[in-house]
């Protein structure tokens, strides 16, 4: 037997690990040593090609590895121990299964002779994480170790990706083998397929030289294909006006007039509104999710739809959909744009200028310091060239909203799960993936408290990751929520805080106060100024909501704008500020 | 689902659904906890090798209108050891199922137990003083119908196995 790039000396599993993710060309892993994984750590102890950061949660290591690969497009790598350490990665995992992101998990798990045991610091990590992988392994043979990595990461990243963990038995990891790392991988079971059938493209083709009033409704799987500059090139060729949903932020340049900005519960009034009256919505690697269509037989009831998306399962799940074409969206656009002619489409989007000058994103600002108004400063300080990443809430929407995004992979938000302490891990990981941009961290104060022990990962390494809390001492979407459909009945929302800016400067990091609107810009230029980590709370009014919004589950013809201002918001002349996408 | 339950829903079928799965630790599991975690309606599920022992195949019988039906042969063919999902019911298919069926039996009963047993050509395989023990194969409708018919001596266990089908390769009545 030869092995061509083999070295026929014995090694641990441990050691085979190692070198398996050199091979795959991995450069951070973000983990947390436990006594299952004692060896997988011995043998990381000399390894240089490998950064390893250890941060203070496994949850804050999974966040990270999804914050480096929706930063970069590589896969993002995380390994913690068995038990606890595995379980405490679940949240993470789930995360990344919803919004499609291609991370690997390796989990210690307890000597194979032990597994089923109840062993100390067992657990069945492969049964807990099956129904929110897209694959995952029990490595119980050190000989399949190596081709299982390969596989691993094989599966994470291609098709539709997802999240892949593998689980290391502490005895596997000690048993020796030779190390033979596979050149390639073929699947007889998965082969996912790239192209566009030529028939679906064709019927596609011609529903698009029919279209009067077309919209391509644009989704995360498009910038996860990397597909940023086929799609802009199809929607300039063709002259089609663009929505994006919350992982679509970024995919179309927000400064160009066919920009939309977002659609959905929280989108713009004017997406909303082409999207209803719409005749033809292409969807671009979106799935229909329910934030965006609301009550799905209402949704965009006089379009023809075109759904392309690499996964099948996503076809006509939730709205039936005309004519599917499954495929890569970079390759199927590829397919597709020397397919179709320029569109007269000038009325059309005339029509969308005018709702825009119509009913722009709008809030009202004052002395208070309006959420909006951080958001909108930041984008105007970066002109849209940072890394934004979002935590959930009020916050998050306003995020999507008000800054706008020129490029792809410069917002990264939890969308599908809607995971509050996303930020903070995602951020540094993401400052691992891009060292060339501002990477901006953005949370309530709620979800910032839910991984807040990462301060201490990101002061350690220095990572240079700019914090921003806006801080309104509510679970302001709850109270929102709360306010509208429940009666104002503010039940368990309202939440003390510590002080954000002394719990900064207690880890090392330097932190600064903004409480009224005259102070936000200053603020915000000595945070990107200063050099490495830093951190900066607003004081933020304590009720506002977010609109337009479409209720949940209801149909475009319940939208809630901005409502009239009260006397004593009249009585406070506070400033309308308008802005519109595109 | 009962007789009555489908008349409600006519949209609402049966379907037999066959795949083949790459033969590894917890495929058995990945099927079941789909079937689950999505809410679908799985009334029996089968498995065992087949000619090739690194291929499995599973034997699926669920209910559900065209869009749901639609959706678990997606999510069945996303599953990464998925080799092959064919949904037989649209096809020329062969289906078994067998059923051991232990039956209270006395001297007066036993006669007229074997006479059914023999209608129904299926085999008596357990005898005791009180019990009686019949092997019946068949399609899931001739197992219920020989269920039926042994209910009124009183069944004192029963075990099924689910559906095995195949397609057919003959066309026309065998």
């Amino acid at each position: 037997m030869t092995h061509s790039s083999s070295h026929q000396r014995l090694m641990t599993g441990a050691e085979i690990f190692v070198r398996s993710l050199v091979e795959e060309k991995v450069d951070v892993v973000f983990g947390y040593p436990g006594g299952a994984v004692i060896g997988i750590y011995d043998a990381l102890h000399d390894i240089s090609d490998i950064k390893h950061i250890l941060t203070r949660h496994e949850q804050g290591a999974v966040h990270a590895a999804e914050g480096y690969s929706k930063a970069s497009g590589r896969p993002g790598v995380a390994l913690v121990t068995s038990g606890p350490g595995a379980t405490n990665t679940v949240t993470g995992i789930a995360d990344a299964y919803m919004d499609s992101i291609p991370i690997v998990v390796f989990t210690g798990q307890v000597a194979l002779k032990l597994i089923g045991n109840d062993a100390f610091q067992e657990a069945d990590i492969v049964g807990i994480t099956r129904p929110i992988t897209k694959h995952n392994y029990l490595v119980r043979d050190v000989n399949e170790l190596a081709a299982t990595i390969k596989e691993a990461f094989y599966v994470a990243t291609t098709g539709r990706p997802g999240p892949v963990l593998v689980d290391l038995p502490k005895d596997v990891m000690a048993s020796k083998a030779v190390f033979s790392y596979p050149k390639s991988v073929k699947l007889r079971s998965y082969q996912p397929h790239t192209e566009g059938h030529q028939k679906q493209l064709s019927k596609a083709a011609e529903l698009i030289a029919k279209a009067k009033r077309p919209v391509l409704y644009v989704g995360g799987g498009t910038i996860l294909s990397g597909a940023s500059e086929e799609l802009t090139a199809f929607a300039r060729a063709t002259g089609i006006p663009v929505t994006t949903t919350l992982h679509g932020l970024g995919a179309f340049p927000e400064s160009d007039e066919l920009s939309l900005g977002m659609l959905g519960m929280h989108g713009t009034w004017y997406s909303n509104t082409a999207v209803h009256y719409s005749d033809l919505l292409i969807a671009v690697g979106a799935r229909f999710d329910d934030r965006v269509t609301g009550r799905t037989d209402a949704f965009a009831p006089e379009a023809k739809k075109i759904h392309i998306d690499i996964d099948p399962s996503n076809i006509s799940k939730n709205v039936k959909v005309d004519v599917p074409i499954v495929g890569d969206v970079k390759t199927v656009l590829k397919q597709l744009t020397p397919m179709v002619k320029p569109l007269d489409t000038k009325d059309w989007v005339r029509t969308i200028r005018a709702w825009k000058e119509e009913h722009p994103l709008r809030y009202r600002n004052g002395k208070e310091v309006r959420m909006q108004h951080v958001i909108q400063t930041l984008s105007g300080l970066t002109k849209g060239n940072a890394v934004m990443v979002s935590d959930v809430g009020q916050h998050q929407m306003w995020m999507a909203q008000f800054f706008n995004y020129m490029l792809p992979r410069t917002h990264l938000t939890s969308g599908g799960l809607g995971t509050m302490g996303f930020s903070l891990p995602a951020a540094m990981g993401a400052a691992f993936a891009r060292r060339d941009i501002p990477v901006i961290s953005v949370s309530g104060d709620g979800g910032f408290q839910m991984n807040i022990q990462e301060l201490a990962t990101i002061r350690e390494h220095s990572v240079p990751v700019k914090i921003i809390i806006l801080n309104n001492g509510y679970l302001g979407m709850v109270r929102q929520w709360q306010q509208l459909f429940w009666r104002k009945r503010y039940s368990h929302v309202e939440m003390f805080g510590p002080d954000f800016v002394k719990v900064a400067e207690a880890y090392g990091i330097p932190g600064f106060r903004a409480t009224q609107t005259a102070e936000v810009e200053e603020t915000l230029r000595r945070l990107l100024d200063t050099e490495g980590p830093a951190l900066a709370e607003f004081r933020v009014m304590k009720e506002d909501n977010v609109y337009p919004m479409i209720p949940a589950g209801q149909t475009y013809n319940e939208i809630m704008d901005v409502p009239e201002a009260t006397e004593e918001e009249q009585g406070e002349r506070l400033e309308l500020v308008t802005i519109a996408k595109g | 689902m009962t007789a009555a339950e489908q008349e409600q829903d006519p949209q609402v079928h049966k379907h037999t659904i066959s795949v083949l799965l790459e033969n590894k630790f917890g495929a058995l599991n990945r099927v079941a906890g789909m079937f689950s975690a999505k809410g679908y309606n799985l009334e029996s599920i089968t498995v065992g090798p087949t000619e090739d022992e690194s291929v499995s195949r599973m034997t699926i019988v669920t209910t559900g209108d065209d869009a749901i039906i639609e959706q678990i042969i997606k999510q069945l063919n996303k599953l990464i050891d998925t080799l092959k999902v064919v949904d037989l019911t649209y096809e020329s298919f062969m289906e078994r199922e067998l059923a051991l069926i232990k039956v209270s039996t006395s001297a007066d009963t036993r006669s007229e137990i074997m006479q059914i047993a023999e209608i129904f050509r299926a085999k008596i395989v357990d005898i005791s003083h009180k019990t009686m023990t019949v092997e019946a194969t068949g399609s899931g409708q001739k197992v219920d119908a020989i269920i039926k018919m042994l209910k009124p001596f009183h069944i004192k266990e029963l075990a099924r196995t689910g559906r095995v089908a195949l397609k057919r390769e003959f066309v026309g009545d065998v």
